[in-house]
């Protein structure tokens, strides 16, 4: 009979599949806090400085698109906000199973801290994707399947972040929502293949490992915003995370304080 | 008896019973009454957008059990009991989900034919929504299952349910809609692909989620 998660980390026949001590490092929120608190600021200053250096350059010093004209400087916050929205999912669902299988108190905090800027960054993708759809396609919105897709993303994260609040405020574990969280990531590998499953209006994937379909002369500030997002993406969930454990260590003291 | 079979005989004849079953047929009928009055009472434009609508009232329907499927159990203590006797969380899900189905599924197809008249669908159409259904409601089913699991004892779970439930049922319509064109044997495989999918996964996650409202 199925009883309960495995407690135990998967094993292989020469040990652990994944080592003990790795996955359970960071399960003291004193440890983890003495490296969040100092890399925080390590990666928000250099991510908005790379936002700022990627948007003046895209704003001003590349050429404008032979055929989308200037709306196509649009793409460095689009492109960004896109890949920050299918990876904010990505890691929900990563720190879910981990919460799930391993039990790891610091997974459902993490998980919690990403859902609301992923939320964000699904929202920039939809509203910069209408706003540069309007004069290059001539519409607001079409019923595309990328489009489709992401706007279903940006349900799911509403939902998650609905679920566990509402399991938050009646101070019950977060398993229902990682188990929603896990649930829910069958929708990513539909937006990432929905351009070649279904080729509309979206264009294809353009950036690939192999080469890039875009000139270099006005990719070049792209990878900048997109790291510069990422990096301001990771420091924003580091300060909600440590937002978190210190409520909860508030909420212990005063339980404390009133069992006194 | 079997423990499972007993659990589906159950679910079933409370659903009946209760008059529970019947609510979601009223609905699926009124939502397809208040179409005609929303788009206007043209034959031409019925046909073509009813088999579409019909699907979005069955999602609908779908939803409005999913408050009293688990939760009614888990208050009056069935499901401790379950536990207590050894039966697995995910078995009493998937005997759950059968049950409902059985209670949902088969009038929502019957509750169909009067809303195709209603909706002035034609014969062949409405062969291709019967046959949509027949597919797509187990995994409606599923999904209602394992919504009213990870929204139990939370508050406004109602509201959160539908929040939680529509997104996941959104592949359902787009290819139950999909399967309603003369050309959609396509779409029927890929309706019953999605289903299966659903179908299959949805007892594991509702049973971890009745295991971790338990603990």
């Amino acid at each position: 009979m199925f009883r309960g998660w495995p407690s135990r980390p998967l094993r292989t026949a020469r040990g652990p599949l994944i080592p003990r001590r790795a996955v359970h490092i960071f399960a003291n929120p004193a440890r983890f806090l003495s490296i969040a608190r100092p890399l925080t600021p390590w990666l928000g200053w250099p991510g908005l400085l790379l936002i700022a250096t990627g948007l003046v350059s895209g704003l001003f010093l590349t050429p404008p698109d032979y055929l989308q004209g200037e709306s196509v400087r649009i793409m460095y916050a689009h492109v960004p906000a896109a890949w920050l929205g299918m990876a904010g999912w990505s890691g929900i669902a990563v720190a879910s199973l981990m919460q799930l299988i391993w039990r790891h108190p610091l997974a459902a905090v993490a998980a919690r801290a990403i859902a609301v800027p992923g939320a964000l960054f699904a929202a920039i993708c939809l509203l910069t994707g209408s706003i540069w759809g309007r004069p290059t396609w001539g519409t607001w919105w079409e019923w595309d399947g990328r489009l489709t897709s992401m706007l279903v993303l940006f349900f799911l994260y509403i939902a998650y972040i609905a679920l566990s609040s509402a399991g938050a405020e009646r101070g019950s574990n977060d398993r229902v929502s990682a188990i929603f969280g896990v649930v829910g990531a069958a929708n990513i590998p539909i937006i990432h293949y929905s351009v070649e499953w279904w080729r509309t209006l979206h264009q294809g994937q353009s950036i690939g490992l192999a080469g890039s379909k875009i000139d270099g002369s006005i990719l070049w500030p792209l990878p900048l915003t997109t790291l510069g997002f990422t990096l301001l993406f990771a420091a924003i969930v580091l300060m909600r995370m440590r937002a978190m454990l210190a409520e909860a260590k508030v909420e212990a003291r005063l339980k404390r304080m009133a069992s006194e | 008896m079997s423990a499972w079979a007993a659990i589906i005989l159950r679910d079933v004849r409370l659903a009946y019973q209760g008059g529970g079953a019947l609510l979601p047929l009223i609905f699926f009928l009124l939502v397809a009454t208040l179409f005609p009055f929303a788009v206007g009472p043209d034959g031409a434009l019925l046909a073509k957008v009813g088999g579409g609508a019909l699907w979005m009232a069955a999602l609908l329907a779908a939803l409005l059990p999913v408050d009293r499927l688990v939760a009614p159990d888990a208050e009056s203590g069935v499901l401790d009991q379950y536990a207590v006797r050894g039966l697995s969380d995910e078995g009493v899900a998937a005997a759950k989900i059968a049950a409902h189905w059985l209670g949902f599924g088969p009038p929502l197809m019957i509750a169909a034919l009067p809303a195709s008249a209603l909706l002035k669908l034609d014969g062949a159409t409405l062969g291709r929504l019967e046959l949509g259904l027949a597919v797509g409601t187990p995994a409606l089913a599923a999904l209602g299952v394992m919504t009213s699991a990870l929204t139990l004892g939370l508050r406004g779970a109602g509201a959160l349910a539908g929040l939680v439930m529509l997104p996941l049922a959104v592949p359902l319509l787009i290819f139950g809609a999909g399967a309603l064109g003369p050309d959609g044997m396509g779409a029927l495989k890929l309706l019953g692909a999605t289903a299966l999918i659903l179908t299959a996964l949805a007892p594991f996650a509702a049973g971890a989620a009745l295991r971790a409202s338990r603990d």
